[in-house]
């Protein structure tokens, strides 16, 4: 009975991390540019998919990792130069279309490519299973967990102690304030994107070699990281971290004890409960909207 | 009279397209398809275009009205119109209840409830195997028939299609030139300004989206009966995507426009079905591309640009004279 919930809980958090990291992308992007990016998923897919390919070309694993955080960074940094840049001012409806526009390209591309077979990345480390009492933990499955907090940590100390985190933080706040100080807001929009991106790319690599990988892998991923930053609060970005990893419980608890067909369904489930009772999330404040 | 002289033309050619040309692929067999995605766009418009908010989930109706009459039709041998009805009256309960919760709701939120609610459907169409038949679907939907003509041909079709399509054409055309339609135009223009001037914006974005399910609902029991065939693939994200596509296309509040994305959508994958690994990419780049450059859409565009110059034309031909 433990030992289930165990297992349950370990697969839940693993997984939760992967939503915890898109998550936190969505909040970054929404924070500095507000825009809702529906292709984050996409660049969880973009990573995973491109370190497949690499790895088909003979490169050895960590270089692999590199090079596809960098592949994918790329992406991001297209994504805002050559759609979001463009679109400035622009309603929240145009915004959305626009970046599920994104989605759909990125998938189209990926299809040519790479073609509709599933892919797996290998394991970090060794794949043989860690026993806690009845229930079993692959070594990827702490690589997962360790990695996520440790880029988590970081990406919160970038905020909090670096200058370039401060100053995309200003944006956030006052777009025409942070300029007025001398902040180049351009850039630090850029910047969020590239973040956001090489986020994506981290919870891709993570999770390929458990989760496997395709070409259409990334809507689901990149919905439930969604669903995670409005669990936690749009907005809060350790909200964010939260939402993912409380999702993923949720999600693998649901599908243990209740039914696995309908595992999507009930992260949907809460998603629309949160919405309808409680809009401003788990950890967000409420704000009034200006007219 | 005057105002609905675009819908004569339009009519016209709906009529007169199947008598020159009654053998024609493009017309009996894809001219069906087309038929349903302009109902489809065009009641997806109300609630988006006219009303200004934003649906992800609208293949959740289609695919409720689909699956209602093939389920009672297939499994309980009702008369396909009452399951038409029962489908109607379905929807009509389920968009009233979702309709307060959801519609509270803004932008970025409104999107991911609505998309959220079409997923859940789909996955339950996928989950329910005893009554929907999975993943695989069902089929032996039996054929529709109207005081003893059975309409067993793409021509018949075509004509019990156009009829519809031409009605829902017609009803948007008129709600634009209505009082509710005015109300909408406020509510799309700020919610704030127009519940101050006395709008009950609550019940119009309500009624507007009752309206455009039950229409979508209504496409969607046709859909089953002329298929003959109702699979979860036809009512997922991805076709809700779609119908946004059209909508978006034609030009957001445009009830012509709606219909010209329709068309266009429907007609691309046809035409391009050499280069069919290509449609996908395709659709994201048209997707993106409209928002970015002609974020007011392809047809009002065009519509637009070709009311200006004929202005300026008529202008200096003044200043000539």
């Amino acid at each position: 009975m433990f030992d289930q919930l165990l297992q349950f809980l370990i697969t839940g958090i693993t997984v939760g991390s992967t939503y915890a990291l898109v998550g936190l992308g969505f909040a970054i992007i929404y924070n500095a540019s507000d825009v809702v990016n529906f292709a984050q998923g996409e660049f969880v897919m973009v990573g995973a998919m491109s370190a497949v390919w690499y790895l088909g070309v003979g490169l050895p694993l960590p270089v692999v990792l590199v090079f596809s955080v960098l592949t994918t960074v790329v992406v991001g940094l297209a994504l805002y130069k050559l759609a979001i840049e463009h679109a400035r001012g622009a309603s929240v409806v145009t915004t959305i279309i626009i970046t599920i526009g994104a989605a759909i390209f990125l998938r189209g591309a990926a299809l040519l490519v790479w073609g509709k077979d599933i892919y797996a990345l290998p394991h970090f480390s060794s794949e043989t299973p860690i026993r806690i009492g009845a229930a079993t933990m692959l070594p990827q499955n702490i690589w997962v967990m360790v990695v996520t907090a440790l880029v988590v940590y970081l990406v919160r100390h970038f905020f909090d102690k670096t200058l370039m985190g401060k100053a995309i933080l200003g944006c956030a706040c006052n777009r025409t304030a942070a300029h007025l100080v001398g902040i180049n807001v351009p850039l630090m929009l850029l910047t969020s994107y590239g973040i956001a991106a090489l986020l994506g790319a981290v919870a891709g690599l993570l999770i390929a070699p458990i989760a496997f990988t395709s070409y259409d892998a990334g809507i689901m991923l990149g919905l439930k990281g969604f669903s995670a930053a409005i669990l936690g609060g749009m907005g809060s970005s350790m909200g964010a971290v939260a939402g993912g990893v409380l999702l993923g419980v949720l999600e693998s608890l649901g599908a243990g004890y209740i039914s696995s067909g309908y595992k999507d369904a009930m992260a949907f489930m809460i998603i629309l409960l949160v919405l309808f009772f409680k809009p401003s999330g788990l950890f967000g404040r409420k704000s009034a909207e200006r007219v | 009279m005057k105002r609905l002289t675009g819908f004569f033309v339009f009519a016209a050619l709906v009529i007169s397209l199947p008598v020159l040309m009654p053998n024609n692929y493009f017309v009996t067999v894809v001219g069906v398809t087309i038929g349903l995605h302009i109902i489809l766009a065009v009641s997806l418009n109300l609630f988006m275009g006219f009303a200004g908010q934003i649906s992800l989930g609208h293949a959740a109706f289609f695919g409720m009205g689909a699956y209602t009459s093939a389920i009672l039709t297939t499994h309980y041998g009702v008369n396909p119109w009452l399951a038409i009805v029962v489908a109607l009256f379905l929807v009509a309960v389920v968009a009233n209840v979702i309709a307060r919760p959801i519609l509270k709701l803004k932008g970025h939120y409104l999107a991911m409830a609505t998309l959220g609610f079409g997923i859940i459907i789909n996955i339950i169409m996928v989950q329910e195997v005893q009554f929907t038949g999975g993943p695989d679907g069902m089929s032996g939907v039996p054929p529709l028939s109207l005081f003893g003509w059975e309409i067993d041909s793409d021509l018949k079709w075509y004509v019990v299609i156009a009829v519809v399509m031409l009605f829902s054409v017609l009803v948007s055309l008129n709600i634009v030139e209505s009082r509710a339609g005015r109300a909408l135009k406020a509510v799309h223009g700020s919610e704030i300004a127009a519940q101050t001037m006395g709008v009950d914006t609550v019940k119009t974005k309500n009624q507007v989206f009752v309206l455009s399910a039950l229409l979508t609902c209504f496409a969607g029991s046709l859909f089953a009966h002329q298929q003959a065939f109702v699979s979860p693939v036809s009512f997922n994200f991805f076709f809700s995507i779609e119908l946004v596509t059209m909508v978006v296309l034609g030009g957001l509040g445009s009830t012509f426009g709606a219909v010209f994305g329709a068309i266009v959508i429907t007609l691309l994958p046809e035409l391009l079905v050499v280069f069919e690994d290509y449609e996908v990419l395709i659709f994201g780049a048209i997707l993106m591309s409209i928002m970015i450059f002609l974020p007011q859409g392809l047809f009002v565009g065009i519509a637009q640009w070709l009311r200006n110059a004929v202005i300026k034309r008529s202008a200096r031909a003044g200043q000539e004279a």
